[in-house]
């Protein structure tokens, strides 16, 4: 007979080792998304070798309180979805804080493993903890794991079984594991009697609950106004005997109950000097002056092994597609006798997209090696720590930092790498401005004005790196001071885990998971929309018909014409014709772009090569196409402006909202847009041009945005600066 | 009334409670500092902000402006 399918859910604290352990149990049977509509990762898999036990891993979490999504999460997840059984990782070198969310989970009428991880670890600083007694006052099984060594993590897996079977007792805390003090415990009684059958099970937790004033665990019970009035009455009273609030009041009694139960249960080592071996390395690492020097150092390796490393694999990639792939694939078709259109579609639209997706993936898997390896080790907290100052004044965390690095090469992984920041806004934010930063990609349209269009004036190029800097600060200010990012609950409270060897099958999963899911998600992306490019370029409606066209006659395909709308658009920034116009929405494939389709239209072979040997009288023709004002304006656009597919993709599976990504991607196409429209008008008066309704407008918008951008925010809402 | 911020590196000091509300407020006591808990300066970040404090046995940073919640005696 099949035996019945049990669902584990684990639950624990940031940094206590749960993914170890979830990697550990389920191996290669995960399955990876996010939680409806959050930017949270939700993980589930299969445990290696038990078909029917499934393990869904709750965010981590240090406390059920309402406020946090990852919280909100995990209480609706454990309330509504009936796990079989909770197996909650506690980091047994953290034991309090630890045991902080233990209690609460045994609260909730659903049986509880413990697993003592890290315990290696304890071992090892001289903490002995009695296991034994632990698992008597908690009145649930607890299991010593070291989950990086792999001890322990059968037995767990066995006791939830065995828990679940036999509704084995000690699984279920029937007496209270950390009772608070005798007063609470009168009040929780009081308010259990007020609640009465309202509430089918979960009694103690739901008067807790109650007693807190916690609106949304109480949704969902009908209490009369009677019972509300009773229970708020016997709250005031609490409150005012204990000279204390009520979330107050619980979370001091919670914390002394535990210190009572672990006083009894841990001994503590002598610390040499109070020190432990992190704190011992953070005296470095977080030193007042060596902070700065260490962290450059390590973030120069990053970006030179990460960028370098990772553009010689793109053009590697690249060339194996261009130069090998694509034309073997052609000589194939065209000697079957392919018609031109499908060979063309084949070769160019779906090879050639396919090509495009795929050449960024060495890069990113390098990146992701990196970063999962400074994450597993504990220096990203570090990170964070040193650069929160300056940060927080731009509405950024400083995890930021990491995202906005690697967008100098390439936004792609940049914007995958915010998957670090823990809060949701945060994270947002920094999704939706790390593409400003100019890419790798961004730089031959910066050469092409700099060098062909200024004749080669040294600060063009300096001045766009800077602009794209002051882009990200000045949008960080003004979003951080809009109402939707404004007010985020999640303070910056953060724990300095302990420095932990590097797990490889920790770096390599994280690595392959993050990857593959480019590839899917913002692959799919990428290859509709160079199809749909593609097709555009090669295609013209001649005489009524449709009909495929040669390269040379671009100005006639359907893209052209399209761009000769899209000019009526671009004319207040400088450059309405259809040949900028079509520019910028190939940019939208790939950076690059811009600058092979000029080269296409103004008939010049090999336009990216010609820049990137600074040969510039090559494609004069192009230069002189602008004058110096547009040719600027037009490089901002196209620094700001939506970036490209690939980027555009990535936002989309980050965010993991549509209404999120369509305002990211028009969010940044608007500021893109009022900002060379500003600097093509205001600079159009400069050179002599005369004040007119859109230079008038061109005031206002500066006027209006140096508003959003020094204004107060506003008031009301508590939130740290 | 002492708060966190008048605490030098290595004092130790005693929560005697915490102002503020809703969401900041829940965090730092979730994290253990609650009433009667001692918590120690262990540095500050090297642009002053951040501070890293040590509570029950493990280290967390936290903002000046949030530390200034945080009513403190000195241990005795």
């Amino acid at each position: 007979m099949e035996p019945k399918p049990i669902i584990i859910a684990l639950a624990g604290n940031p940094n206590s080792g749960k993914t170890t352990l979830f990697n550990k149990l389920t191996g290669s049977r995960q399955r990876i998304g996010n939680w409806p509509g959050v930017t949270i990762e939700k993980k589930e898999g299969t445990v290696k070798g038990l078909n029917h036990v499934t393990v869904q891993d709750l965010p981590g979490i240090y406390s059920l309180s309402p406020y946090t999504p990852e919280e909100e999460i995990s209480r609706n997840y454990l309330l509504n979805e009936q796990p079989d059984v909770i197996l909650n990782i506690v980091d047994s070198s953290n034991l309090e804080r630890n045991l902080y969310l233990t209690t609460q989970l045994l609260e909730l009428d659903i049986p509880v493993v413990v697993a003592l991880n890290f315990i290696d670890v304890s071992r090892r600083d001289g903490d002995k903890i009695d296991s034994r007694k632990l698992e008597k006052k908690l009145g649930c099984p607890v299991i010593e794991t070291s989950a990086l060594k792999g001890e322990g993590v059968d037995e767990c897996i066995a006791r939830c079984i065995s828990t679940v079977r036999s509704d084995d007792n000690t699984g279920r805390a029937d007496k209270v594991a950390a009772p608070f003090g005798e007063e609470i415990e009168k009040t929780i009684k009081e308010i259990e009697s007020a609640v009465g059958d309202v509430a089918q099970k979960r009694h103690r937790w739901t008067a807790i609950k109650a007693f807190e004033r916690d609106e949304k665990a109480l949704t969902g019970l009908s209490l009369t106004a009677l019972q509300r009035e009773m229970i708020e009455g016997i709250i005031r009273r609490t409150e005012e005997k204990l000279d204390d609030d009520s979330e107050s009041i619980i979370t001091t009694e919670r914390y002394a109950a535990i210190k009572a139960l672990t006083d009894n249960v841990i001994v503590r080592a002598e610390r040499k000097g109070n020190l432990t071996r992190s704190d011992r390395i953070d005296r470095v690492v977080t030193h007042r002056f060596w902070a700065y020097p260490i962290f450059i150092a390590v973030m120069a390796a990053l970006y030179y092994i990460a960028i370098s490393l990772g553009i010689n694999t793109q053009d590697m990639v690249d060339g194996w597609f261009g130069d090998g792939l694509i034309p073997l694939v052609q000589g194939w078709m065209e000697g079957l006798g392919a018609s031109g259109w499908l060979t063309g579609l084949v070769t160019d639209g779906i090879i050639g997209g396919v090509g495009a997706v795929l050449s960024f993936v060495p890069q990113m898997i390098i990146l992701f090696i990196l970063l999962g390896i400074m994450e597993d080790i504990g220096y990203m907290a570090r990170i964070a720590f040193i650069l929160d100052r300056l940060f927080r004044r731009f509405g950024l965390s400083g995890k930021s930092f990491i995202p906005m690095l690697i967008g100098t090469g390439c936004s792609v992984p940049g914007i995958m790498a915010s998957r670090t920041i823990e809060s949701q806004r945060d994270r947002r934010m920094t999704i939706i401005n790390t593409p400003m930063i100019p890419c790798g990609a961004k730089l031959p349209i910066i050469a092409l004005v700099a060098g062909a269009v200024f004749g080669g004036a040294w600060w063009v190029a300096p001045l766009a790196y800077f602009l794209g800097l002051l882009a990200v600060i000045v949008s960080g200010i003004i979003l951080k001071k809009t109402k939707m990012f404004y007010g985020d609950p999640s303070p910056f409270v953060m724990e300095l885990p302990a420095y932990h060897v590097p797990s490889v099958g920790n770096v390599a999963r994280s690595t392959w998971e993050r990857s593959w899911s480019f590839i899917k998600r913002a692959g799919t992306v990428i290859l509709l929309s160079s199809v749909v490019l593609w097709f555009l370029l090669h295609f013209a409606v001649i005489d009524g018909s449709l009909v495929m066209i040669e390269d040379e006659m671009i100005a006639d395909s359907i893209a052209a014409k399209v761009g000769a709308v899209l000019g009526h658009l671009f004319a207040p920034l400088g450059f309405g014709g259809w040949q900028a116009s079509l520019a910028t929405v190939t940019g939208l494939i790939a950076k690059e772009e811009v600058i092979s389709t000029f080269g296409v239209i103004f008939r010049i072979e090999d336009a990216l090569g010609i820049i990137e040997e600074g040969q510039y009288a090559g494609v004069g023709a192009i230069a002189q196409h602008f004058t110096q004002l547009s040719a600027f304006s037009f490089m901002l656009f196209n620094l700001f402006c939506p970036p490209c597919f690939a980027a555009m993709g990535a936002i989309k599976r980050e965010m993991n909202s549509a209404k999120w990504t369509w305002f990211a991607i028009g969010y940044l196409f608007v500021f893109a847009y009022i900002l060379s429209f500003i600097v093509y008008q205001i600079g159009f008066l400069f050179t002599g041009g005369s004040f007119n309704v859109l230079s008038g407008l061109a005031v206002a918008l500066l006027a209006g945005s140096l508003y959003l951008l020094f204004r107060k925010p506003r008031a009301g809402v508590f939130v740290s600066a | 009334m002492l708060t966190l911020n008048d605490l030098k590196v290595g004092e130790t000091a005693v929560v005697v409670r915490l102002h503020g509300q809703g969401a900041v407020r829940r965090r730092i006591m979730d994290m253990g500092i609650t009433k009667g808990v001692p918590v120690r300066i262990t540095k500050f970040a090297p642009l002053g902000d951040p501070v890293e404090i040590n509570v029950l046995d493990y280290e967390l940073t936290i903002r000046k402006s949030d530390c200034a919640l945080i009513e403190v005696e000195k241990e005795i």
